[in-house]
């Protein structure tokens, strides 16, 4: 009896093996020979990437993109550790990590916000914040929800006095390194005492993991505040702060005042994919109009792949076409995400960067 | 007298050296998380084990685990003051008062809480166990004694408290189950011995059973320390996630992180080449050092009472 | 001297007290398995066995990928896991009754409770960054590494059972050592060596730690061993992260196949030890 059950159940794992493997075998895209690909990196822009990915898939059935968003941090120590073909990242690649990745590119493929996002009751709309204020808040200073300094921004509201629970990211993260960008500039005693980075020594608050974490902690818990990227909040309707600008209007983030943000920013002055974009973002752009935190998000990639392990010329070609592909029709989707498309200028750096991608020396084609 | 050929010497000896494999497998992950860990060490020695700030900016890296190691050992205690209680309770219960036709069913329960995998306690911790106490424990605790600096702090279920609760019933068929065979291997003659001078049954438990078993049953609340400090996946999703010195905990309603939850969320970010990943290494190399003594200390007490025999012809 | 009435009552409240800890201790486990059920039950269609994750705002799609990577590993990982766990486990039972096995017993059960993460790091580190790429070899050794150790305790305890006088019978006929072991001892212990597989099987479906560090993730099924992989636990812990309602519903879906895998295992390994009478 006992033998029979024993064969029963090994019989039961054998047609479940076999089922899963006609599956792959009869899967369309696997019954030619696929050209897979893998990335890592930001979480910010998974959700445009990820629709971007399976639009391509469709109109190129032989290729597979893997893209795990496990943080820009991550990406970018993929990118240097050649176990990804390419990487995603919210924050340029500072001095260090350009001498790891040597001869990499920076491909800007949209742009995002950092929303400033908080859960109080009866606080729905007409919630003003500033850059000083936040980093109060955010460097343990400013405690409880009344404190005078953001009574004062907000003096048609009525604040409780619940203390302030902060939300942070708990993973290196590219929308880290643009908001503390942002704090370090509007608080000398923030640049001082934490400074920029994907992650910083957070004196308060609980850490949650991904933009998605973060935005799952705000919603679900009353009196938190977290920072969130723009696209991720819009989603979950989240309530958000109006942040305010150089001109010292209060600015909620729309893609309206985004696409300010970057038509009047830095997007002049900006270097060419091969070159030094640590010092680059769209932080305080001059515009009365623009959101105050807004930045782009980079594809991360080396201009020479044959020094990725197990890259062959047809992966080369498909990456290079992909790539192109996402500066060009792929920005299509992003409105209907709330992501902002490149602006023109921005595209004609991209197209450079991604015709000046080789394998063994040789130009890849583009489409 | 068996004969010995020499294929016999052979598998003797081909088996003895794969019983050797975790041995080997100890031994490999020890040797590289010393070698990975080694460039952070050099830059701060002790300090990395005493320091408590954790920052990875480029040119101001500093790293301390002191923190982590804290939150792992805060954890552990919250779970083995829950569980330890409830595990004994439960193994009294089995082998002194439960009727036998319960006894399985109720012990096979008892066991499969040991079979769920770990990310589905973390999944429920978070939607399901972390809102249930902050409503019912944490903030009436918070209201009426959040003067005590035990429970300050607003409560919002991502803490110490919820990991340390989670950890407690995971460990609890591993203490409940060593706890069991324990109490059984006391000798009838004791009970007999206890019932023949008047005693009642919780009395014979209490002053003949459980003092009998002492030595076993510590062993068993050792061995559920060392499952504690190894778990990772469902306290990383319940424990706040905080970095640096705010991860000390110092408040059971704060944010903290223990020395796997850090490498669960950080290690992926890592860059390969800084001191980054170095210093997630050393982390690991001080919970598998902590993992090991606790263990085998935890086997040597356990062992002791049972004195496992091995080899089926002498 | 206590009166005896009152011994009478503490007798009977601790009675009451430890079978509270019994009911304390059930109802997580009774929580948990309410909650995989109603929140995973209404994901279960052909569709989420068998396709890939969807679009975010589309059509959910489902964890077929995970599953089939979950299958791999198990397959995977008993190749290496069973031979050297039960080889291991031989020796345990059958020559360790010496200084040496009893050293090896040891860390043998040390292994056993070893925090997974730590296991996934040093793979990571020894394969993954070797080989510069993720990978379902990496994730099946990790597993290997949690297997084995649990294989060679239930191999040692399930030959232990098998009684001395099989073993001296087949001496006795002139049979060597080796192939009364290979050839007498083992196919007696067959019923409960397949249970102990099948429990070490279990345990790794469900761990999560050593993955994340390895086969990273897939959106895709199988791309062949140099490619990451997803896998059902990771799924989990993933999709639960996410703030989107259709992917957490999908978290807990996955949630449910899981355990439904896992605790089946279980089930049956227990239905077949009782019915034989251990």
């Amino acid at each position: 009896m006992n033998n029979k059950i024993i064969v029963g159940i090994v019989v039961i794992v054998a047609i479940a093996a076999g089922i899963y493997g006609y599956m792959y075998y009869s899967s369309p895209k696997t019954s030619q020979t696929s050209i897979s690909l893998t990335g890592s990196g930001a979480t910010f822009p998974f959700p445009l990437l990820d629709t971007m990915i399976k639009q391509y898939e469709t109109q190129k059935t032989n290729v597979l993109i893997n893209y795990q968003s496990i943080g820009s941090g991550g990406g970018i120590a993929a990118l240097e550790g050649k176990t990804v073909d390419f990487a995603a990242s919210d924050a340029p690649l500072g001095a260090a990590d350009m001498v790891m990745a040597p001869n990499s590119l920076h491909i800007p493929e949209t742009i995002g916000a950092v929303t400033i996002a908080y859960n109080l009751p009866n606080v729905k709309t007409g919630f003003h914040l500033s850059g000083s204020v936040i980093a109060d808040i955010f460097s343990g200073k400013v405690t409880t929800w009344n404190d005078p300094e953001i009574q004062a921004l907000n003096s048609n509201v009525t604040l409780p006095s619940n203390n302030i629970l902060i939300v942070h990211r708990s993973d290196g993260s590219g929308t880290t390194f643009i908001f503390t960008g942002y704090l370090s500039l509007s608080s000398d005693s923030w640049k001082s005492a934490l400074g920029q980075g994907k992650t910083v020594a957070w004196p308060v608050g609980i850490g949650a993991n991904g933009n998605t974490g973060v935005a799952s902690v705000v919603q679900g818990t009353q009196y938190t505040i977290g920072y969130v990227e723009l696209a991720y909040a819009l989603q979950n309707k989240m309530t958000v702060a109006a942040i305010q600008n150089p001109a010292g209007n209060w600015i909620l983030p729309t893609l309206n005042t985004i696409q300010i943000a970057v038509q009047s920013g830095a997007s002049k002055g900006l270097p060419a994919g091969g070159g030094d974009w640590s010092g680059v973002n769209l932080l305080n752009a001059p515009d009365p109009q623009a959101y105050p935190i807004v930045s782009f998000t980079y594809l991360l990639v080396y201009k020479e792949l044959n020094v990725i392990p197990g890259m062959t010329q047809d992966r080369a070609t498909s990456l290079t076409q992909f790539l192109w592909w996402v500066v060009h029709d792929g920005q299509a989707n992003a409105p209907g995400l709330a992501y902002v498309q490149l602006p023109s200028n921005v595209v004609q750096i991209d197209e450079a960067s991604i015709k000046s991608i080789t394998f063994n020396g040789q130009q890849l084609p583009t489409s | 007298m068996t004969q010995n050929t020499s294929v016999d010497s052979v598998f003797k000896i081909l088996t003895a050296i794969l019983a050797a494999s975790a041995l080997l497998i100890l031994i490999i992950t020890g040797y590289t998380l010393l070698s990975g860990s080694l460039p952070v060490l050099k830059i701060f020695g002790i300090s990395f084990f005493t320091g408590t700030q954790w920052n990875p900016v480029e040119g101001r890296e500093v790293f301390g685990a002191l923190p982590y190691l804290l939150g792992t050992l805060a954890t552990s205690a919250i779970a083995l003051l829950i569980g330890v209680p409830l595990s004994i309770g439960i193994a009294i219960f089995l082998v002194e008062m439960a009727p036998r036709a319960i006894r399985v069913p109720i012990s096979y329960f008892i066991d499969i809480l040991a079979a769920v995998p770990s990310v589905i306690y973390g999944l429920w911790g978070i939607f399901v166990l972390r809102y249930w106490i902050v409503d019912y424990i944490e903030t009436p605790l918070s209201t009426y004694l959040g003067w005590i600096p035990i429970f300050s702090g607003t409560p919002y279920g991502l803490d110490v408290f919820t990991a340390g609760v989670i950890l407690a019933i995971m460990i609890i068929p591993t203490i409940s189950s060593v706890s069991r065979e324990v109490i059984s291997a006391v000798p009838n003659s004791i009970r007999e011995g206890a019932y023949s001078i008047g005693a009642t049954r919780w009395e014979m438990i209490r002053n003949w059973v459980l003092s009998y078993g002492r030595s076993g049953l510590f062993g068993a609340v050792i061995l559920g320390l060392g499952r504690a400090i190894g778990e990772t996946m469902a306290v990383t999703m319940v424990i706040g996630n905080t970095v640096g010195p705010a991860a000390i905990p110092t408040s059971l309603f704060k944010g903290s992180q223990t020395m796997s939850s850090l490498i669960a969320n950080g290690f992926l970010e890592a860059t390969p080449a800084s001191l980054e990943l170095p210093a997630y290494i050393g982390v690991g190399l001080l919970l598998l050092l902590l993992s090991l003594a606790i263990n085998i200390i935890a086997e040597i007490m356990v062992s002791r009472v049972f004195k496992i025999k091995g080899g089926a012809i002498e | 001297m206590k009166s005896y009435a009152y011994r009478k009552f503490k007798d009977r409240l601790f009675f009451v007290l430890s079978l509270t800890c019994v009911l304390v201790a059930l109802a997580p486990l009774a929580s948990i398995l309410i909650e995989v059920i109603i929140r995973g039950a209404p994901q279960l269609s052909v569709q989420f066995f068998t396709q890939p994750a969807g679009v975010i705002g589309g059509s959910a799609g489902g964890i077929g990928p995970a599953i089939q990577g979950t299958l791999i590993l198990i397959v995977l990982t008993s190749l290496l896991g069973v031979p050297l766990g039960v080889m291991s486990g031989i020796y345990l039972a059958e020559y360790g009754n010496n200084k040496y096995g009893t050293l090896m017993r040891m860390f043998n059960n040390v292994l056993t409770e070893f925090p997974s993460i730590v296991v996934g790091l040093t793979v990571f580190i020894i394969i993954v960054l070797t080989l510069g790429h993720f990978s379902p070899i990496a994730g099946a050794i990790a597993l290997s590494f949690i297997m084995i150790p649990v294989v060679a305790r239930t191999t040692e305890e399930s030959l232990k059972l098998v009684p001395n006088s099989v073993r001296e019978a087949s001496l006795a006929l002139g049979v060597r050592r080796w192939r009364t072991i290979i050839s007498v001892v083992l196919p007696s212990a067959k019923a409960s060596l397949v249970t102990g597989t099948l429990l070490a099987v279990a345990r790794i479906a469900g761990e999560t730690a050593p993955l994340i560090m390895t086969v990273l993730g897939n959106q895709n099924f199988f791309q062949g061993f140099s490619q990451p992989m997803d896998a059902l636990p990771l799924r989990i812990w993933r999709d639960a992260l996410l703030p989107y309602p259709e992917f957490q519903a999908q978290g807990w879906g996955a949630a449910l196949v899981l355990i439904i895998m896992v605790l089946s295992i279980n089930i049956s390994v227990r239905w077949i030890s009782t019915r034989s009478g251990r």
